[in-house]
């Protein structure tokens, strides 16, 4: 089933990719050989956010009741333009129709070990912004994280494990993306944390940036 | 009443059951065995439960876990009742699952137990398989054991709320080629429905057409395409499904 978003753009499942990133690979290094990982990961490592987390430029991220930080990772977004399944590496690019900022807002929680529902699945937790069209070169792109006008994360996204294509291809090679479904390159664990009232946003170059507040859970006007 | 959503010359209709048989919305009476059977529900966003009997979590090895363990499935992963799932042909070991599926009717969020039922519309049967030669322990269960096409039927019917009386109550069991495998009781959930209703809508708001998967008890076994498997709930339905090989 489809939704229609505040834009009155259609939208698919968002589904997200952790551990595509050498420096979070690295980082963790022999902790995923170790329980309760014990081996590296062979298959792309995939979380759904679901329809209740899907927000747009401009969006006001409540925290969690009794948190007080929430992670902010950047990366950006496959938007999937037909169905695809079991694609070839060499033409897997051909089914994405166009790119989009996201910013993958969480709870903190260095275990990667049970699907992150209570992390990442609060209202509002995966702001995106617009599409524009795909082009080519992805892997040359910079996401900046700022909060509060300051750069608190750079990354390039020349560090992926599996670039677009090869990601695409094995994660269509065990279930379908349908159109409008939208697949995001992985996100760096152990982003940059903001706090109740920070401005926070993405800028990738090319792209119109991605701005949210993040708002106190208190601040929704619920009754005492 | 038994609602369904099927498939009949080319157009898709609403049904309801009526002694046996299906009453579509446009008045005509038809067999059951002259439709194709859709998902009784698109579902929204899709919950599951993972080790929520004690005796299948144990079969698992696995101590009972303190919090509910859920993961979520996309949409790609439903298919209707009669329909194939196909098993990979790497495939060692590929499992059913028996479930209750809870339809969600209502927006909720921080429902209170006693008063998570008000917010159910529904009841289904799914049958999530696994496929366990995929496990890895990176959001396990991960996406390639559980999120593959059509490896998760649900139906024939969206039974109403009003009519489930004590969903807490039913006996659930799976045949595979007409012997049973399977044979449990829904009042066996480690975390019964008001209690997983709650704990959902303390984290995200629900949404009517969300569909909760409320685990499976023990009782695994191996299926081979060419096998029919038939995961039924008491007063809800009988969900048939056939094993095919990959491709």
């Amino acid at each position: 089933m489809h939704t229609t978003s505040p834009q009155g753009m259609t939208q698919g499942m968002v589904y997200g990719v952790i551990l595509n990133d050498r420096r979070t690979l690295d980082r963790l290094g022999p902790a995923l050989s170790q329980p309760p990982y014990s081996a590296p990961p062979k298959a792309p490592v995939l979380y759904i956010k679901p329809y209740n987390t899907h927000a747009g430029n401009g969006a006001a991220v409540r925290l969690p009741r009794g948190a007080e930080r929430v992670e902010v990772a950047a990366t950006l977004g496959l938007v999937i333009g037909r169905d695809a399944t079991a694609l070839d590496e060499a033409t897997a690019m051909d089914a994405v129709a166009g790119l989009r900022p996201i910013l993958d807002v969480s709870l903190p929680n260095p275990s990667v070990y049970r699907p992150p529902v209570r992390e990442r699945c609060f209202d509002g937790s995966c702001p995106m912004g617009g599409t524009l069209p795909y082009v080519a070169g992805v892997e040359a792109l910079t996401l900046r994280t700022l909060v509060n006008g300051t750069v608190v994360a750079e990354r390039s996204l020349s560090d992926l494990v599996r670039p677009p294509a090869r990601l695409l291809a094995e994660v269509t090679g065990f279930m379908t993306l349908r159109a409008g479904d939208t697949l995001h390159l992985g996100i760096a664990l152990d982003g940059p944390q903001a706090g109740a009232d920070d401005r926070v946003r993405l800028e990738i170059d090319g792209f119109a940036p991605l701005d949210i507040v993040i708002e106190d859970a208190a601040a929704e006007g619920e009754t005492p | 009443m038994k609602r369904a959503r099927i498939l009949l010359d080319g157009t898709v209709h609403a049904a309801v059951e009526e002694e046996g048989r299906l009453r579509l919305s446009n008045g005509r009476l038809v067999d059951p065995e002259a439709v194709t059977w859709l998902p009784p529900v698109e579902p929204r966003t899709i919950f599951a439960l993972g080790l929520n009997y004690a005796d299948h979590a144990k079969e698992l090895a696995f101590k009972a876990p303190e919090t509910p363990l859920v993961f979520l499935k996309g949409p790609n992963t439903i298919t209707g009742h009669r329909a194939s799932t196909r098993r990979p042909a790497d495939a060692t070991f590929m499992h059913y699952e028996c479930e209750l599926a809870v339809v969600i009717g209502r927006t909720a969020r921080d429902v209170p137990r006693d008063r998570a039922y008000e917010v159910v519309a529904g009841y289904s049967v799914a049958n999530d398989y696994a496929i366990r030669d995929y496990l890895e322990n990176y959001y396990r269960p991960n996406l390639r054991v559980k999120n593959r096409d059509g490896c998760t039927p649900l139906g024939p019917w969206l039974v109403d709320a009003a009519d489930v009386p004590d969903p807490m109550n039913l006996s659930l069991r799976t045949l595979v080629n007409g012997r049973v495998t399977q044979d449990g009781s829904t009042r066996d959930m480690i975390f019964d429905v008001p209690h997983l209703i709650a704990y959902l809508s303390s984290i995200m708001t629900l949404s009517p057409g969300d569909v909760i998967l409320t685990g499976t008890p023990e009782g695994l076994a191996d299926v081979k395409p060419g096998d029919t498997v038939t995961t039924e709930i008491e007063g809800i339905g009988s969900l048939v499904n056939h094993i095919v090989a990959d491709r």
